[in-house]
């Protein structure tokens, strides 16, 4: 493979990260029973948190875990409206994402291209050398490193813990869960919130990892897309990886595209993502995604009598 | 055994202490958002004062207030007949688009028509290309079995992007200096004002457009349909509900009411296509319709409202240099809280024993 091809999927997989993380966190929000569609709020809200925390610690570290934790503080809104007060769950996202944008464009305006600490590739020693994989994979920063640890962790719990499968079953079918003792509404809270984390890391690459400064509207509909990539993925978190660095190649080759010069218009090629999350959401739909679909997903249990 | 506080299901939702609820919301997330302004050390109180004189203190400001409330209006409609089945369009912002573009290239292309066939192939041709642009999710969605929240969603960035398109390229107008826009209207494109006043004949659209709302969910078979088919799909179809063309109907109808607020903007507002009027009007719709439980009199009431938070937001942008995005903010904070409202006027709090 030449060098271009080569750079082209390393960046392919540095701008899937942030999608990648979203689509953890709603796969897990997802599998519990929650609809989330606040995904975009709850990503510009964790860019935010996490730039402003690395800006005024100088710990881009810091930056990061407050990035997640912002974004599960969002998520809890929405736990709260849905569990809490049974709040129409699609209503409840949209407003969450009206919210969260509305939140970081506001406190963020006085920041607008200002740079600020942030993570830079860091080679692993060994790996890094690896034909073709080296450079693809293994020249990233730690947030990325990081984010494949998650997968195959997500899928782990998901699929052979204990916790795992009592949040899966609520999510499953809550009447059921809730006569075998589990406590329906706790598990729902905590896959939301757990997911709103995972989402809010996702925008925190944004701001510390992708970019270094902040921009309104950072996160431009990566939220979602990460919404569209759950069903592509059929919920599962190894498919996430994939459509992830899919979504991720698309816009590394549009910016390059633009970069050289082409003489397509720049507002016919940054059409492309949202286009191909049409075409994969057709292509998942061949292939049975409602059999994958949390059976309980977005509808609210009524509290019993 | 203990007594805690209980809650249970209501037989049927209170009626006259949901007014009270809903002012209650609306109360407290105005507070919250005076206190997301006094943590930014601005003067909150004086702040909400300058948004509700903003959008209602003048007659100025209350022209433009109606004038912003009348595309929300007309696509928090289209939103409502979607919603009736249970059909989550949140593609009025490109199906507005894609209206505007569609009454442009009529007024661009037939600039010798006179006023009275021009405006109607305008609206006309804007009818069409939002009504399709709402057709894609449904048809899809029948089809393939594809989420429309997500499809119609990222239709809205391709629409925007495809306006973007036409005014930086084709359709540039070759004396704007290189702004990206079309070349003024001529004025029988424009529709025109309400003798003195800066309103335009376009509120007589959205009261004909309520009105038709009102007869079609009243009093026409479909109408009756598409509301049982919301209640209950499976119901529904057993009583032989045509329920697949009722899905392409409700968003045919949604994207061309979006339509015709695109082509009001364009015609009646700006005089010209432009990425100034993408303003998220269609997101805005949404919350709208919410609030006015899908009823198009308090649609019209909730549209002015949220207008006028528009119009006063900017006023405070002037006064006290809050950004812009604090209309969105509150936007969301109404829709949540009202939202959670819901919750009193569904369910009943009792005393009772744990057993």
């Amino acid at each position: 493979m030449d060098g271009f091809t080569i750079s082209l999927l390393a960046a392919a997989v540095q701008s899937g990260t942030p999608i990648l993380y979203a689509t953890l966190g709603e796969i897990l929000t997802e599998k519990s029973g929650i609809l989330n569609l606040g995904v975009e709020g709850i990503m510009m809200v964790g860019a935010l948190a996490a730039f402003l925390t690395a800006l005024t610690t100088g710990s881009p570290a810091l930056g990061f875990a407050v990035g997640g934790l912002a974004g599960a503080l969002l998520a809890g809104v929405h736990a709260a409206v849905c569990l809490g007060f049974q709040g129409n769950q699609v209503v409840s996202g949209l407003a969450l994402t009206i919210l969260g944008t509305g939140l970081a464009n506001f406190l963020g305006t006085p920041f607008v291209g200002k740079s600020g600490p942030g993570f830079t590739a860091l080679p692993i020693p060994g790996l890094a050398d690896l034909p073709l994989l080296g450079p693809i994979f293994f020249r990233q920063d730690v947030l990325v490193y990081l984010s494949y640890l998650a997968v195959p962790l997500l899928w782990l719990f998901l699929r052979n813990t204990r916790w795992g499968l009592d949040l899966r079953s609520v999510g499953e079918n809550p009447a059921a869960a809730a006569a075998n003792g589990l406590n329906v509404v706790g598990w729902r809270w905590i896959g939301t919130m757990a997911g709103g984390f995972l989402t809010g890391l996702g925008g925190a690459y944004l701001s510390l990892a992708y970019t270094h400064l902040w921009t309104n509207g950072l996160s431009a509909g990566r939220g979602w897309i990460a919404v569209a990539l759950v069903i592509f993925a059929f919920w599962r978190a190894e498919r996430a990886m994939l459509g992830a660095y899919l979504f991720g190649g698309v816009m590394a080759f549009q910016l390059r595209l633009q970069a050289a010069g082409t003489h397509l218009p720049s507002s016919l090629l940054l059409m492309l993502p949202y286009a191909l999350t049409v075409i994969v959401l057709v292509l998942a739909s061949w292939r049975q995604m409602r059999s994958a679909m949390p059976a309980g997903l977005g509808i609210n249990i009524e509290p019993p009598d | 055994m203990a007594i805690s506080l209980r809650i249970r299901k209501r037989q049927t939702p209170l009626k006259l202490q949901s007014g009270l609820v809903l002012a209650g919301a609306l109360v407290l997330s105005l507070a919250l958002s005076a206190l997301l302004l006094k943590l930014q050390g601005k003067p909150a109180g004086q702040a909400m004062l300058v948004i509700f004189q903003g959008a209602f203190g003048s007659l100025w400001a209350l022209e433009d207030s109606l004038i912003k409330a009348v595309p929300i209006f007309l696509c928090s409609l289209g939103v409502a007949v979607a919603f009736r089945l249970q059909i989550w369009n949140i593609g009025a912002e490109g199906q507005y688009a894609l209206g505007a573009v569609g009454a442009s290239w009529v007024a661009l292309s037939f600039p010798s028509l006179p006023w009275y066939l021009l405006q109607p192939l305008m609206l006309a041709a804007a009818s069409v290309t939002g009504g399709l642009w709402g057709l894609i999710p449904a048809v899809l969605k029948l089809r393939m079995r594809t989420n429309e929240i997500i499809v119609t969603l990222m239709l809205n960035y391709i629409a925007i992007l495809f306006l973007d398109y036409l005014v930086y390229g084709p359709w540039k107008d070759p004396r704007s200096f290189g702004f990206p826009m079309t070349r003024q209207f001529d004025t029988a494109a424009v529709v025109s004002k309400i003798g003195e006043s800066n309103l335009n004949w376009g509120i007589l659209v959205c009261v004909a457009a309520g009105v038709i709302f009102w007869i079609f969910f009243r009093f026409t078979r479909y109408g009756y349909e598409i509301k049982a088919g919301g209640e209950n799909i499976r119901a529904a179809r057993y009583a032989r509900i045509p329920y697949d063309y009722l899905v392409m109907l409700v968003m045919v109808l949604s994207g061309a009411l979006a339509g015709w607020a695109g082509f009001l903007e364009v015609s009646a507002t700006v005089n010209r296509l432009e990425p100034s009027i993408m303003v998220g009007y269609g997101y805005t719709a949404i919350v709208v319709a919410w609030l006015a439980r899908l009823n198009p009199l308090f649609i019209g009431v909730a549209s002015l409202l949220l207008a006028g938070l528009r119009v006063g937001v900017e006023q405070l942008q002037l006064d006290f240099q809050v950004p812009a995005a604090f209309g969105q903010i509150m936007e969301g904070l109404i829709l949540l809280t009202v939202l959670a409202g819901g919750f009193f006027v569904n369910y009943r709090f009792y005393l009772g024993k744990k057993d």
